[in-house]
């Protein structure tokens, strides 16, 4: 039991060490890579069993006491994204199968994979702010060859922008913690909040607060520093987009919610306000910019940044409900968002072409694609009885309660655009007829096809079930926001009697 | 000794930022580096500069007769320089690919993507 949160980091290092010995291999490569997913599912989902009632889960490594050793933590909200995160590996490496070309195995996809799992994990479970720095280069490390592989020139073009701008947000994020180490003499994230509440606030906190905030921000995709986004995240294959969209956003995310729910939340007044200013211009610029597309990926690609909108709207507010509504919302969009892109990418395996005015008539000719589709687009839209409706209900909600009325009304505009958008997508895609009959690339027997769309179909049920079932996911996202507002239970947990 | 680093270190980043604002990859990838010393010796500075010796007691000693200087910031720094070593080895690798396979090194003609 006291092991149980290193097993996310080990499980998937094992798997992709192994699948290294198997390189020339592609099948003894997925299988494996789905098992160590699955192992990687099987620990979140004890985990999250495990501190279900409120406990928290620590570790320190090496049996070293706490300020001084390296730290492991894993309260609620880390518990669901370890889960959600490991989901998606599962998903991803069964999709991949089907729809990777071969060179990109024999390059490493599935050990890549498993590597940023790693990564993503580890960003997870971190407990100070130094290991967290670390874990971040892991994944962003495994994230540049992903997004590279196969070198064209396309990706080669987004991979220097991606690189370019991360690096330059962990040079922000390292001389934060540097400064941060000045003032406090710890990077321990439960001893850096005891000593930022007693001294107070100072200039030089909210500084620091501004690094990390710039730092983060780069890699959440927050206005205005994600135009990295839309220009890597199309390009690479799409098992690749896939993974990233559902999961490198949201790590930095759930960090900016960490070290502000924890650390910097002595000068609510001027720190959250700024977020929720970023919050609001993120949504709008994401979606307005979405609306002028015509190819499905970009379309998704930028609605990833009006999505990190809504989830720092909640942050921005800075209310126990709002924080509940972020944690909805960024469970929804993870399982959403994914499936969104591996349907396109279903599309793409059919038709060969992303192009909006190409192709036509998928609804006649799938239509059970095409309801997945709808399903999961409709609740990107927010549309009852969904999961987004539910979220994004919940974020209004504390917008309304205080009386943050200028939030409310563009949480709600967004998203209209939102749904203007995805019918878009399927009044061009699936409802018009195509204007040149558009043939499929090679003939999929009906049994491989629906093989193929198993992992989509497992993820818009559950999208369904967070809808239907919306009680019991509310409840669960509250006690982890009421986790989050109340950071003395954190502090005791790592530093004991604190 | 401070104020001469935090200069050194204004001037790393000032000439990082500078550098990564060029149009030529290579200066992008310098700019990197530098901005990543700039982080480093920030690290440095902040952590405290004392003139202290190794914090290691020596046998039968129970406390430090003068204050011995902070192993810690030097840990991270190591991290640091290990990490950002291996990330600018994989930047050039990707710069030297991109320059083959667009045939230019012109940062302004990669907007092929932005649209």
């Amino acid at each position: 039991m006291i092991l149980l949160p290193v097993l996310p980091i080990i499980i998937p290092l094992a798997g992709a060490i192994i699948c290294m010995f198997f390189r020339k291999n592609r099948r003894i490569q997925q299988t494996l890579a789905v098992l160590f997913s699955v192992g990687m599912l099987a620990a979140a989902l004890s985990l999250l069993m495990h501190v279900r009632g409120g406990d928290i889960a620590v570790m320190n490594v090496g049996s070293w006491p706490a300020p001084f050793g390296i730290t492991l933590v894993v309260d609620m909200f880390s518990a669901v994204m370890l889960t959600l995160g490991s989901l998606m590996a599962v998903v991803v490496s069964l999709y991949a199968g089907f729809d990777l070309a071969r060179g990109h195995i024999r390059f490493g996809f599935y050990p890549l994979l498993l590597i940023m799992m790693m990564g993503v994990n580890g960003a997870f479970v971190a407990g100070d702010l130094f290991n967290l720095y670390v874990w971040f280069e892991v994944l962003l490390t495994a994230s540049f060859i992903l997004l590279a592989l196969g070198g064209e020139a396309p990706q080669l073009e987004g991979s220097i922008k991606y690189v370019t701008l991360n690096l330059l947000s962990s040079a922000l994020f390292l001389a934060g913690i540097g400064i941060l180490y000045g003032m406090a003499g710890t990077l321990n994230m439960a001893q850096l909040a005891q000593t930022v509440q007693e001294g107070g606030h100072s200039g030089l906190v909210t500084m620091v607060a501004i690094m990390f905030l710039l730092g983060f921000g780069i890699k959440a995709g927050l206005f205005p520093l994600y135009f990295w986004l839309p220009a890597s995240y199309p390009p690479p294959p799409l098992a690749v987009t896939a993974l990233f969209s559902g999961l490198l956003t949201k790590v930095g995310a759930y960090s900016l919610i960490r070290v502000f729910t924890l650390i910097f939340s002595t000068d609510p007044d001027f720190l959250h306000s700024l977020i929720l200013i970023g919050a609001g211009l993120t949504m709008i610029s994401g979606v307005l910019a979405a609306s002028s597309h015509y190819e499905i990926r970009k379309i998704l690609a930028v609605h990833i940044v009006s999505q990190i909108g809504y989830v720092m709207m909640g942050l921005g507010l800075f209310s126990h409900l709002s924080l509940t509504g972020s944690i909805f919302y960024l469970a929804h969009i993870i399982v959403v968002k994914t499936n969104l892109f591996l349907l396109a990418g279903a599309v793409h395996r059919l038709k060969g072409t992303y192009d909006l005015h190409k192709l036509g008539g998928l609804y006649k000719e799938r239509p059970g694609l095409s309801i997945l589709f709808l399903i999961s687009a409709m609740s990107l839209a927010g549309l009852p009885p969904l999961s987004g409706f539910f979220a994004k209900f919940t974020l209004i909600m504390a917008g309304v309660q205080q009386e943050a009325w200028l939030m409310v009304v563009v949480a709600l505009a967004v998203s209209l655009l939102t749904l203007f958008s995805m019918t878009k997508i399927w009044a061009y895609a699936f409802w018009k007829p195509a204007p040149t009959p558009l043939p499929d690339l090679q003939p999929i027997r009906p049994v491989a096809w629906i093989a193929f769309l198993l992992p989509m179909a497992g993820l818009t049920a559950l999208s369904l079930g967070m809808g239907i079932f919306a009680g019991p996911v509310f409840r669960y996202a509250q006690a982890a926001a009421g986790q989050l507002m109340n950071p003395a239970g954190y502090i005791q947990a790592v530093l004991g009697g604190g | 000794m401070e104020v001469a680093l935090a200069i050194v270190i204004g001037v790393l980043y000032a000439g990082g930022l500078y550098l990564m604002m060029r149009r030529n990859l290579i200066q992008l990838i310098i700019g990197l580096g530098l901005l990543s010393h700039g982080a480093n010796l920030l690290i440095f500075t902040a952590g405290g500069l004392r003139k202290g010796g190794a914090p290691i007691l020596a046998e039968g000693e129970k406390a430090f007769s003068a204050l011995p200087a902070d192993p810690l910031p030097q840990a991270l720094i190591l991290t640091a320089i290990v990490i950002s070593f291996a990330v600018t080895a994989f930047a050039l690798v990707l710069f030297l690919r991109t320059y083959q396979t667009l045939g230019t090194d012109d940062v302004d003609a990669m907007k092929e993507t932005d649209t």
